[in-house]
């Protein structure tokens, strides 16, 4: 063998040797990550278990439920869902107007159009306890207590970027073709994007609805100030409510042990919300992938 | 068409509600701060470390550097583990796999602060405190620095993570088969083509990340011990910006200025976080990558 053919197959071996060592450390931080995400779910579900009861989806906090008495987090629960739904209906009726106005009233790369995405993703970025902050001082100024609605018109604001986002995205992969033909049929801007281009995008439409529902669901740092907290079930909209976050939040602070497992059985239900609603975004989604015309 | 008109108007209205939402933010924000520096000088209160509410002190300079050492050390655990599993699924990955990745990392995004907080205090704040503070022959209760950047890492992994995969799979697959076909391994179509390529998409990934970072509360403010003063090393407790909020905020009327010192905090919060997270997307935005 020449001395040089010696030395480059020395060098390939040296690449290959490379090589596999990247693949390996590549290999490992994957695993390393979906690591992450079961240890994360396996060790709330292991420590909440002696908590995981009916009775905690069922009742609402009874006397002495602090000190370890009986009773559930079924006020959480509901006042969760119920803030959750009316801010992301909120959300949904400000960022529905938005969008329309942007994908058909406004050309792609003009100057307006730019300038409100721009500000949305300045919005999707603002802490959501700076929302919090605001949404506390709009409600001295308008002599509000902290109750469902403040709450919610709180969470609304934190869902509205992502949802805008969220809907623009969806909106802009409807064919240009299918907005022609209906302007061709003598069909207003109005009733192209109403009735064509939404319908066309509804799927994605619930897929965006839903990213902003599991974020309403969980977010807990805007509602510390706004939305308060009781162990009654809100049946009005100047009530305070209770919300999962902040159940477990004040639960695992208490020094009962009893409490603290609760604490843990209130985040796998909290997890359980997200982890249905995650699936039902995927459901959706594929939909949408199925019927996108390439 | 007087009809259409109307509806055009009344959508365009709607469309300029998030820049008055953020101008009415800021106004708001600056107005309720105003009554703090009549008091003081601004770099008096932003410089000092001196946390006395009930004195009248309010030196935000403990809290500013607890933010910042809280963040950047979740950055540095972030970042390289997200571009490397990036990597992974933009270039390595068989289609199965991504299959399988995507709904892990989307629940990853989706689960909220709190559980974070709730895993931080389980497993990081005794893993911290028992059996890596000994070890660097320190001591310290887990409730720190160290901890809360661990926590603050995997919940920033699946934004770097998506945003980078975005960006590196945007690298034409002719140039990797160029290469590929010059005989390359894939490690060095990797280095010398789509990270040439892409660097400063995934840089800009890592700051969105980063901003990200910088505003998360409950999780933070479980585990790190919220201690006003500013840390010194990686086990000591810091009490960041947000958590300086949730914990205050709502119960400071009687005193005063102390209303006026918690606004100022959440506008030198909002700003980092919008430097840094507008610089990203809109560095993003030029490379012509618009999502997330």
């Amino acid at each position: 063998m020449a001395v040089h053919q010696i030395h480059v197959n020395h060098r390939l071996k040296k690449r290959r040797r490379a090589e596999s060592v990247f693949r390996f450390i590549l290999i490992a931080s994957v695993i390393l990550v979906s690591l992450i995400l079961s240890v994360i779910l396996v060790s709330i579900l292991w420590k909440s278990l002696p908590a995981l009861k009916l009775s905690m989806i069922l009742e609402t906090p009874g006397t002495g439920y602090y000190l370890g008495k009986k009773g559930g987090i079924l006020n959480a629960i509901v006042g969760s869902l119920e803030i959750a739904f009316g801010a992301t209906l909120i959300a949904l009726l400000i960022a529905l107007p938005i969008v329309i106005y942007l994908n058909t009233y406004l050309k792609r790369r003009s100057f307006l159009a730019e300038v409100i995405r721009l500000s949305l993703d300045v919005l999707w970025g603002i802490p959501s306890i700076v929302y919090g902050v605001f949404g506390f001082l709009l409600m001295l100024i308008l002599h509000l207590r902290a109750s469902l609605l403040a709450g919610m018109v709180t969470i609304a604001l934190v869902e509205l970027p992502i949802l805008s986002r969220a809907l623009d995205e969806t909106i802009r992969l409807v064919p240009a073709e299918l907005k022609e033909a209906s302007y061709a049929l003598g069909a207003s801007r109005w009733q192209t994007a109403t009735r064509v281009v939404l319908r066309q995008a509804l799927p994605g439409l619930i897929t965006s609805v839903l990213i902003a529902l599991g974020r309403g669901l969980g977010d807990g740092a805007s509602v510390l100030f706004t939305a308060g907290y009781t162990d009654r079930i809100t049946t009005s909209l100047l009530q305070p409510v209770a919300t999962l976050p902040l159940a477990i939040f004040f639960q695992l602070n208490s020094p009962f042990p009893e409490v603290q497992q609760r604490a843990f059985a209130s985040a796998n239900i909290l997890t359980l919300l997200i982890l249905f609603i995650s699936l039902l975004t995927r459901f959706f989604g594929r939909r949408l992938s199925k019927h996108k015309i390439r | 068409m007087k009809q259409e008109k109307g509806r055009q108007l009344a959508a365009g209205l709607f469309a300029f509600f998030p820049i008055f939402l953020i101008i009415s933010i800021f106004l708001l924000l600056l107005l309720k701060a105003f009554p703090l520096l009549s008091l003081k000088s601004l770099p008096g209160v932003l410089f000092s470390s001196a946390w006395q509410p009930q004195k009248g002190q309010f030196g935000l300079w403990p809290f500013i550097l607890g933010t910042l050492w809280v963040t950047i050390t979740a950055f540095i655990l972030a970042a390289p583990l997200s571009i490397l599993t990036a990597i992974y699924i933009s270039d390595y990955a068989s289609g199965r796999l991504k299959k399988w990745l995507a709904p892990v990392l989307d629940l990853l995004a989706g689960l909220p602060s709190v559980i974070y907080g709730m895993w931080g205090i389980l497993l990081i704040v005794p893993l911290v405190g028992k059996y890596l503070a000994p070890l660097f022959g320190t001591y310290t209760s887990g409730y720190c620095v160290l901890t809360a950047g661990i926590v603050l890492a995997v919940m920033i992994l699946p934004t770097i993570v998506n945003v980078s995969a975005e960006v590196l799979s945007a690298v034409p697959a002719d140039l990797k088969e160029a290469a590929l076909a010059l005989g390359a391994t894939r490690l060095e179509v990797v280095r010398h083509v789509v990270l040439k390529k892409s660097l400063p998409g995934v840089a800009a990934a890592c700051v969105l990340g980063l901003s990200r970072a910088f505003g998360e509360t409950l999780a933070v403010m479980m585990v790190v011990g919220n201690v006003p003063v500013a840390p010194t090393s990686l086990f000591s407790p810091a009490y960041p910006l947000p958590a300086l909020l949730a914990n205050n905020y709502g119960e400071m009327l009687s005193i005063p200025g102390y209303e006026a010192a918690l606004n100022l905090a959440a506008i030198i919060l909002l700003l980092m976080v919008i430097i840094f997270s507008l610089g990203a997307r809109l560095y993003l935005t030029k490379l012509g990558q618009r999502s997330v």
